[in-house]
């Protein structure tokens, strides 16, 4: 009797999701491609990568409202394609734009997905989660007159509420202030502490160094994945940090040079990078000697290694 | 005018043909989406052409072969030539031979039939004696517009008909007396036709637009993404969008009735219950249609639109506006296929005609059936994914 399926029992108290060259395609144009991932239980894991680049669709395969074309794998030891039914009791999903109902309060809206969920005292969880939130004394509101980041609090919660195992958050932090955005994070950490697992795709770099690991996905393929650190050596990017005055004339020039790969300015100093360190060094030579400017051998940090990621799929997948 | 004044006034003027150019630029606009809309474009071709078609040959005012029975009490050859003549009229068509009145009156109150001509014993004898004996013929005169005309026609084309016949002279020397009885409604007031009809109308049009909204507006709203991603089953999403507008199209019904009754008059001879009843399940039928085109189209507007296609016959083809016995047989069946023609049978014979549960079982089923059928392609039809 637990002769097969122990292999797939032993996986599931240590790993969360577990997904093997996921593929999917929407009228002929490949959106996610071969993707294989797993993600630890209980670790905030970021998804990153630019617009259109597959984030969205690869989370929706995984609670099920998306069945890939192929590919396999399990969500919390379930599998995606034939148990979505036992993944949704589990999974909280958050989606991008807000999906809650504009015309309900926050009370309202609470209350509906605890009784759809099953839970025994919708009510008295419904009044829980508003007194989480923090949106006690708006639990008449309705949704729609909610700002920006009261809205994406609701949301959370939401998709907390029915206590799940995972969560899946589809760029959260979306057009939130800064404030709303640390509050959020807080929010999540607590969560993970408390051993749920938490998917979270997102487009801002801070949020990134806030995982415990992260994965780079760009036109649909897994790029680079580990912790912040690993992912940043593992681009064996050389990057020099240039202060000083008037970056603009060096800014074009470099741009050019041989062996420079990446100019991009950081408000008051320039972040140059190249892949082959030599090379680098060979050509910002003529520079580092001008007194106008001072030359400081640094870590990439996680965006340079994104955008130059970026710039190589596009080269590799767009031809 | 000089020369800097034309160049100031040029650069406050709007640019030539301003109106022109921005209506144009709507306009543009408007037909590019117009196109991408294949749904409604596909409407705007097909509903004139099939509504025209089909209403053009379907309707007709002045119905012939209508459904009659026959009570014969004797097999005479003189009742034989009066069936044959009145058959000839082309307005009387004989569908069911019966011998016992309550069979006859079965008929007539169940709506199978709409005429009923009696041929009493010892018919052929008493015309022969000059007794000048009647001749019964019993309408169901709930649609005044379907008896009426072959009301009309009855003595002078049955006349005309037997003068050949029997060798009789003129009309003032016919041996029988043709006795017509409209029953249900023998002032033959429109009015007590329309008016339980029109419960079904009206109920039909608000209860198919509420569910036909239902899906695709969580889709436009993006709602559904959310809904989708929850443990819920397209079962459950259909008895929770349906239910509440039971309650909803129940108050309509009553709200309808009670008018019928207090305003115009009309009398529910039949029992109170068996038509909350029955109209209850009619309510739900047509929540059941609306909610299936919901899972059908794309938009909102595309849900009214079915809505509209479906409606527009369900008026012209039940027998609501014009007598379901007059339609050709193709008509016929399609007006089988719509909730209403049942639902106006029904409402008709427990108000007018204080028909019974055993009198309607057929209309019952078929509406029970329509349900099953609208349900179970909603269903089926309920995307569980966003693919």
């Amino acid at each position: 009797m637990n002769g097969g399926s122990t292999s797939a029992r032993s996986n599931a108290p240590s790993i969360a999701i577990d997904v093997k060259g996921l593929t999917k395609s929407f009228g002929g144009r490949e959106v996610v491609h071969d993707l294989s991932m797993q993600v630890k239980r209980g670790s905030i894991y970021g998804f990153l990568g630019p617009n259109g680049s597959g984030k969205t669709t690869t989370i929706r395969i995984l609670c099920g409202l998306l069945t890939p074309d192929s590919g396999e794998g399990s969500c919390l030891g379930y599998d995606i394609r034939r148990d979505a039914d036992k993944i949704k009791r589990k999974v909280g999903y958050m989606t991008q734009r807000f999906s809650l109902y504009q015309d309900l309060s926050v009370r309202e809206n609470l209350e509906f997905v605890a009784r759809l969920y099953g839970m025994p005292d919708a009510r008295g969880a419904a009044a829980d989660m508003i007194a989480r939130i923090g949106l006690k004394g708006r639990e008449e509101q309705l949704a729609a007159n909610l700002s920006g980041g009261w809205k994406q609090r609701l949301a959370l919660g939401a998709c907390t509420l029915p206590n799940p195992q995972l969560l899946l958050l589809d760029e959260p932090t979306a057009g939130v202030d800064p404030k709303a955005r640390r509050d959020f994070w807080n929010e999540i950490h607590a969560l993970a502490a408390e051993g749920l697992t938490v998917l979270v795709s997102t487009h801002y770099m801070d949020e990134a160094e806030r995982c415990h690991e992260i994965a780079y996905i760009a036109y649909g393929h897994l790029l680079a994945h580990g912790t912040v650190d690993e992912v940043i050596a593992a681009s064996a990017l050389s990057t020099w940090t240039v202060t000083g005055e008037d970056f603009n004339g060096l800014m074009a020039e470099l741009t050019d040079k041989p062996g420079v790969d990446m100019v991009a300015p950081f408000g008051t100093s320039l972040h140059v990078s190249g892949r082959d360190k030599a090379a680098l060094e060979g050509a910002i030579a003529a520079y580092r000697d001008n007194s106008k400017w001072h030359w400081q051998a640094s870590e990439p940090s996680l965006e340079d290694v994104f955008i130059d990621l970026m710039g190589r799929s596009k080269d590799n997948f767009q031809g | 005018m000089s020369a800097a004044e034309t160049i100031q006034n040029s650069e406050a003027r709007e640019p030539a043909f301003g109106f022109w150019r921005r209506s144009y630029a709507m306009l543009v606009k408007e037909f590019i989406q117009l196109r991408r809309d294949r749904v409604s474009f596909a409407m705007i071709i097909m509903l004139p052409v099939m509504q025209l078609t089909l209403f053009g040959y379907a309707i007709n005012t002045t119905p012939r072969n209508l459904p009659t029975a026959v009570l014969t009490q004797e097999d005479s050859d003189l009742g034989r030539s009066i069936l044959k003549a009145m058959e000839n009229t082309a307005y009387f068509h004989f569908v069911r031979e019966v011998h016992t009145v309550e069979e006859f009156d079965e008929l007539l109150q169940s709506g199978k039939v709409l005429f009923g001509v009696e041929i009493p014993r010892g018919f052929e004898r008493a015309v022969r004696r000059g007794d000048r004996p009647a001749l019964l013929v019993a309408a169901d005169a709930t649609d005044p517009v379907a008896s009426g005309s072959a009301l009309g026609a009855l003595g002078p084309l049955v006349q005309s008909a037997l003068a050949h016949d029997l060798h009789v002279g003129d009309p003032p020397d016919m041996p029988f007396e043709i006795r017509a009885h409209a029953r249900y409604n023998p002032a033959a007031d429109s009015r007590l036709n329309i008016v339980p009809g029109l419960v079904g109308t009206i109920l039909t049009m608000t209860m198919l637009i509420f569910t036909a909204l239902s899906v695709t507006r969580e889709i436009e709203r993006g709602t559904m993404e959310s809904l989708l991603s929850m443990p819920i089953k397209p079962v459950e999403v259909m008895f929770g969008k349906i239910i509440p507008y039971v309650l909803v199209g129940f108050i309509q019904a009553t709200l309808i009735i009670a008018i019928g009754i207090l305003l115009f008059g009309v009398p529910v001879l039949g029992s109170l219950t068996l038509l909350a009843l029955l109209t209850t399940l009619f309510i739900t039928t047509n929540l059941s249609i609306g909610y299936t085109f919901s899972t059908i189209v794309q938009n909102q507007l595309q849900a009214m639109q079915l809505s509209m296609m479906f409606f527009l016959p369900s008026i012209l083809l039940s027998g609501f506006m014009f007598p379901f016995a007059g339609m050709p047989v193709w008509a016929q069946y399609i007006g089988e296929g719509l909730p209403l023609t049942h639902f106006v049978r029904i409402v008709r014979a427990i108000m007018l005609k204080g028909a019974a549960m055993q009198n309607l079982q057929y209309d019952t089923a078929a509406l029970v059936a329509l349900m099953l059928f609208a349900m179970t392609i909603a269903v089926t039809r309920f995307r569980r994914t966003l693919d």
